[in-house]
């Protein structure tokens, strides 16, 4: 039995092998759509409420600055599909005797876990910059007209952080299979 | 600015500070200025201003215009914007605005205490009173009889109360000089405000601790300026020095000292800031120096809209439209 300080690591590793993958494949799926979901509306009240002080005198920024509000609203979509996809690779196995799970299980949902994490997170990431750079991008925009079509470039590659996030889950969950070798 | 602020600001402050900024695209450019100046008489300054934000508080103007009713329109927008901005402002930008406010209170009760002693109306004098300093109990400033009254009956009550009782006895009060009386006011107001800009921290900490270093360092020229060769005590004149501000504490010291306008310049010159102002000026002018001083305030203020998420906007917004008014 190793020990780090009162911690009997032998008997950690046991019980963290014994975990379910179908645990970890849920948390991944879920803090895919939580933490995107978390962003875009983040990134939604960021922008909106600048949008709305600075439309009380300068009302033409209303139309033009809803990019900004689709872009945050983007990143929850990412979330969700990234969610869908990665449901569809959880399916039913049976366990061993022992109670352990065939390597192709766990591994699947070490997957599912990393991909759904990596999504969440960037999309977390992605929907604040988009939000502080659409706020910046409506007042500016108030001021000055010309410099919208600008900011919004800052703002297109903000959001292509969503996307980075997006393509990595769906790699990692690519070679998820609970029922493989 | 740390990234907490700038994803927490909005959540109670966005709305306000784009309508605040919003208001700051209305104040007059120096294309206005430059279309005003060829007007020919006060009808066509009417016509050109309701182009301009002015529109609704100057359309309401019948007939011959005074140049006092333009003065007055221009005071009125300013209240109504400030009305909206604190009637719809959550705290802490609250008591922000409040305090942003307070100058404005200290001079209006020098205005109402000096007025009184002159034996003026009272309903005049509450006419001259700015409108942002207005508290409920004000008219009563005129029944007191002497500074003591003055403190227990009115000020007592109002945010003011605390700046009173630091190191004014009551002895004091009746014998202080009015001047003297405002400038101690005004530099216990400046140490509150500048205790509550640290308190709130992040980006108005910087952006207001930078203004308000200014104003201080200011109203210390000032007062140096207006006390050489009256009966002020280098000691007295130290203490009426805020306790911030890039003169504190050792150009504050020279200033103390000093007896003529180029001691004064000698010891403001050592700071860089100050020293760049100092330059625009000739050798031995001190006539231009309140305009460079106004210059100077309002570039600074217009330099802290290019900064998002703090409250030194709210506090930018009213000095410059006190300038334009």
């Amino acid at each position: 039995m190793v020990f780090i300080w009162f911690v009997d690591v032998t008997y950690l590793f046991f019980l963290f092998q014994n975990i379910s993958p179908y645990f970890w494949s849920s948390l991944g799926i879920a803090l895919c759509v939580g933490l995107s979901v978390v962003g875009a509306a983040w990134g939604i009240f960021i922008t909106g409420s600048s949008l709305m002080g600075a439309a009380q005198r300068v009302p033409r920024i209303t139309s033009k600055n809803l990019i900004s509000i689709i872009f945050c609203e983007a990143v929850a979509i990412y979330g969700v599909i990234v969610a869908i996809i990665l449901q569809t690779k959880v399916e039913a196995v049976k366990p061993r005797d022992d109670g352990s799970y065939s390597l192709a299980a766990a591994n699947a949902g070490y997957a599912i876990l990393g991909a759904g994490s990596v999504t969440g997170w960037a999309n977390l990431a992605c929907g604040l910059s988009v939000g502080i750079v659409g706020s910046s991008a409506a007042l500016s925009d108030a001021a000055n007209a010309t410099l919208f079509v600008k900011i919004l470039v800052v703002e297109i590659f903000a959001s292509a952080l969503g996307l980075f996030g997006v393509i990595i889950g769906i790699i990692m969950a690519g070679n998820a299979n609970f029922v493989g070798a | 600015m740390s990234t907490a602020e700038m994803c927490l600001f909005n959540v109670k402050d966005g709305f306000l500070e784009g309508v605040v900024r919003g208001y700051k695209l209305g104040l007059l450019t120096a294309a206005d200025y430059n279309n005003l100046s060829q007007c020919e008489n006060l009808e066509d300054i009417k016509l050109y201003l309701t182009g301009t934000d002015y529109a609704q508080y100057v359309s309401n103007e019948a007939g011959p215009l005074h140049t006092t009713t333009l003065v007055e329109c221009c005071t009125r927008k300013l209240v109504d914007d400030w009305e909206y901005l604190r009637q719809n402002a959550s705290e802490p930008l609250g008591t922000f605005l409040d305090y942003c406010t307070f100058g404005h209170m200290i001079d209006n009760i020098v205005l109402i205490v000096t007025g009184t002693l002159h034996e003026r109306d009272v309903q005049e004098l509450l006419d001259k009173c700015n409108p942002l300093g207005v508290f409920d109990a004000i008219a009563t400033l005129a029944v007191a009889q002497n500074m003591r009254d003055l403190y227990r009956l009115v000020l007592v009550d109002t945010p003011l109360a605390p700046y009173f009782s630091e190191h004014l006895t009551s002895e004091d009060l009746d014998e202080m000089n009015i001047e003297v009386l405002r400038n101690t006011l005004y530099k216990a107001y400046l140490d509150d405000f500048a205790g509550l800009c640290g308190r709130l921290g992040g980006a108005t900490h910087q952006v207001m601790g930078d203004l308000l270093a200014f104003e201080a360092d200011r109203r210390a020229l000032n007062i140096t300026l207006n006390s050489i060769g009256t009966e002020l005590t280098r000691d007295d004149r130290r203490r009426l020095y805020a306790n911030f501000g890039l003169l504190y504490p050792n150009g504050q010291n020279e200033l103390a000292l000093a007896e003529d306008f180029d001691q004064i310049r000698a010891a403001m010159e050592k700071c860089p800031p100050y020293q760049a102002i100092f330059s625009k000026l000739g050798a031995g002018e001190s006539v231009m120096l309140d305009k460079v001083l106004y210059e100077e305030e309002a570039k600074r203020a217009m330099q802290t809209f290019e900064q998002q998420f703090h409250y030194g906007v709210f506090y930018s917004y009213m000095r410059l439209r006190c300038v334009v008014c």
